[in-house]
């Protein structure tokens, strides 16, 4: 009985293997951006590698669009020059959005595929039925050079999703409430695998919210298998090679099961993920800035979610509220639905796609003292800036909601 | 492979944005990812180490964002080895590929103190702090080679050239 993973990660190796296994396998497809690049580049120069192998490669321009500093500009130009050097096969340069969701935009992911970025939010990508790794930056080097991966073969853990959807509820909220049970540690090392007809009625775009959340709980990746919704969503990218994975029923380490039937908003409070609590005991909090994008939530349907909200007030007075699409696809995209117009409107600032304020480097740094509610995935200490500053998570339309009050606010106050 | 050496002792979930805030990742510049060390939680935390000092933490040691720089700060701090409950997925990686020692010992930090002198025998898969003896899970011999070599970029070139 062999779960998806076993099953992918057998048919690239040619005999089957099972979890716990130290394995060599070949990888079909490797990326990285601005930020961890530098690496990637230093250590194949110690490699003494001179070109990257037949292995497809992807940069991306990502992490600090448009550069903001000296020093960031400086060595992304390093990243640049070195991956025309090396042959990196494909280079999406600033402005085009972030790696995470381009690479999918742009046809680049298939079913069944092994992949590995060298960023953290990697499995978001198995949202669509691949297995999808965020390793560091030798990893990534190593991959280019040698076409592989060592890796231990992780188990899978299922969590169930059923109920009904209640009002102001979303993905993010169904995450962040799994994250607070389950704990930022509760799936560490192991691939979770997400079913139930919550997650089938859910479209992709959520989808992708929950895989890449999924990494808060320490998982090495996520997994959902294939079914109408992800065929058609990569048919529309161009992608019709499509390898099915299913696991066996009983392939599983462990197994949850949530009914979110009478669940309500859900915030996660500072400094950790898993500090999660219902959106009635947070408030009122006032918020200096709200962010909302990130490889998270930083999709089509999130800005429909926040539009909705935006459309009927404007921002409060002195709040920073910034809002970043995670995709030029999907700014062009909310600019013709009129999106954008909303936003400005109402008193947004709208951002150049990429992650934004998200790492706390540029484009809403957080000042001592500043609170922020953030569609990201991450609310460590000193994460968007000031080590003083806190930073609450919630979903896209939460955060809408509480632009519009300076304070947490329960989106259903503003849903018709 | 025996380490020996004085214990910091860290909590749960220190994340990689502790080990090396993120404003300090554009540069190349290696000793400043030293001096910012586990600044997140220590801002004096680099000036009071000494060469061969283990770490000690909880569950999920180094989870978070994938940066090497996190391991690469400990390492060139004069850390010898991280002894931790469990780690992050990608900095267990990281700290392989970059010949960074790192023992998974469930329940250590019950164990020992932020001062203790402590030992750790890869070889004979025991850790031994002054008040406890717990065993370790032996590495594949591949794993023990890339530690040994001091990482990934000097396996990769014997593994070509060798
Ligand atoms: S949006 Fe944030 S979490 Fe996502 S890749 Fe960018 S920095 Fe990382």
């Amino acid at each position: 009985m062999s779960s998806a993973i076993e099953k992918i990660i057998s048919d690239h190796i040619g005999r089957k293997v099972h979890a716990g296994e130290f394995v060599e396998t070949p990888i079909d497809l490797i990326y990285f951006h601005d930020g961890t690049g530098i690496l990637v580049f230093k250590h194949l120069e110690e490699m003494l590698v001179k070109k990257v192998g037949d292995v497809e490669s992807i940069v991306f321009f990502d992490h600090s669009v448009p550069p903001h500093s000296i020093e960031a500009s400086t060595l992304q130009k390093y990243v640049l020059e070195s991956s025309r050097k090396f042959g990196i096969s494909k280079i999406y340069f600033m402005g085009e959005g972030i790696g995470h969701q381009v690479i999918h935009e742009e046809g680049h992911v298939k079913p069944g595929q092994i992949i590995i970025g060298a960023d953290s939010h990697t499995p978001t990508l198995g949202a669509l039925g691949v297995l999808a790794l965020g390793v560091g930056a030798l990893d990534a080097a190593y991959g280019l050079a040698a076409g592989k991966l060592w890796l231990k073969v992780p188990e899978t853990l299922l969590i169930t999703v059923e109920g009904r959807i209640p009002k102001g509820v979303y993905a993010k909220d169904i995450i962040l409430h799994i994250i607070g049970s389950l704990r930022a540690y509760g799936a560490l090392g192991k691939v979770v695998e997400f079913s139930g007809s919550v997650t089938e009625r859910l479209n992709v775009d959520s989808r992708f919210t929950l895989c890449n959340m999924s990494v808060e709980m320490g998982a090495a990746s996520c997994f959902q298998k294939i079914d109408e919704k992800t065929i058609n969503y990569l048919k529309n990218f161009g992608v019709c090679d499509l390898r099915k994975h299913f696991s066996d029923k009983d392939s599983y380490v462990e197994e949850y099961f949530f009914d979110i039937s009478s669940l309500e908003p859900q915030v996660s409070c500072p400094h950790s993920v898993d500090n999660v609590k219902s959106i009635s005991e947070v408030e009122g909090t006032p918020v200096d800035q709200i962010f909302i994008g990130s490889c998270t939530n930083g999709r089509l349907e999130d800005l429909v979610e926040v539009a909705k909200i935006l459309k009927n007030g404007k921002v409060k007075p002195y709040v920073k509220l910034i809002i970043v699409p995670a995709s030029k696809r999907i700014l062009m995209k909310a600019m013709s639905l009129g999106l954008i117009e909303i936003f400005l409107k109402a008193g947004a600032m709208v951002g150049v796609p990429g992650c934004g304020p998200c790492l706390g480097m540029h484009t809403g740094v957080l000042g001592d003292d500043e609170v922020a509610i953030s569609t990201s995935s991450r609310n460590f200490i000193g994460r968007m800036g000031s080590r003083k500053a806190k930073i609450y998570l919630a979903s896209p339309a939460t955060a809408a909601a509480s632009a519009l009050t300076g304070e947490i606010t329960d989106p259903r106050r503003f849903l018709k | 492979m025996i380490v020996k050496g004085r214990v910091w002792k860290f909590g749960d979930n220190i994340s990689t944005d502790i080990i090396i805030p993120g404003k300090y990742l554009r540069t190349l510049n290696y000793s400043l990812w030293v001096k910012h060390l586990m600044e997140g939680l220590d801002p004096a935390f680099s000036s009071k180490i000494r060469k061969g000092d283990i770490i000690v933490a909880g569950k999920n040691f180094g989870c978070g964002s994938s940066r090497e720089q996190a391991v690469l700060a400990i390492k060139l701090a004069g850390i010898s080895a991280v002894v931790a409950e469990s780690f992050g997925w990608i900095f267990f990686r990281n700290a392989i590929n970059n010949g960074l020692l790192v023992v998974e010992c469930p329940n250590i930090v019950k164990y020992v103190e932020t001062g203790d002198i402590m030992e750790i025998n890869v070889i004979e898969g025991y850790v031994k702090t002054p008040r406890k003896i717990l065993s370790i899970k032996p590495y594949p011999k591949f794993i023990m080679d890339i530690i040994s070599l001091g990482g990934l970029t000097e396996y990769y070139r014997r593994k070509k050239h060798g």
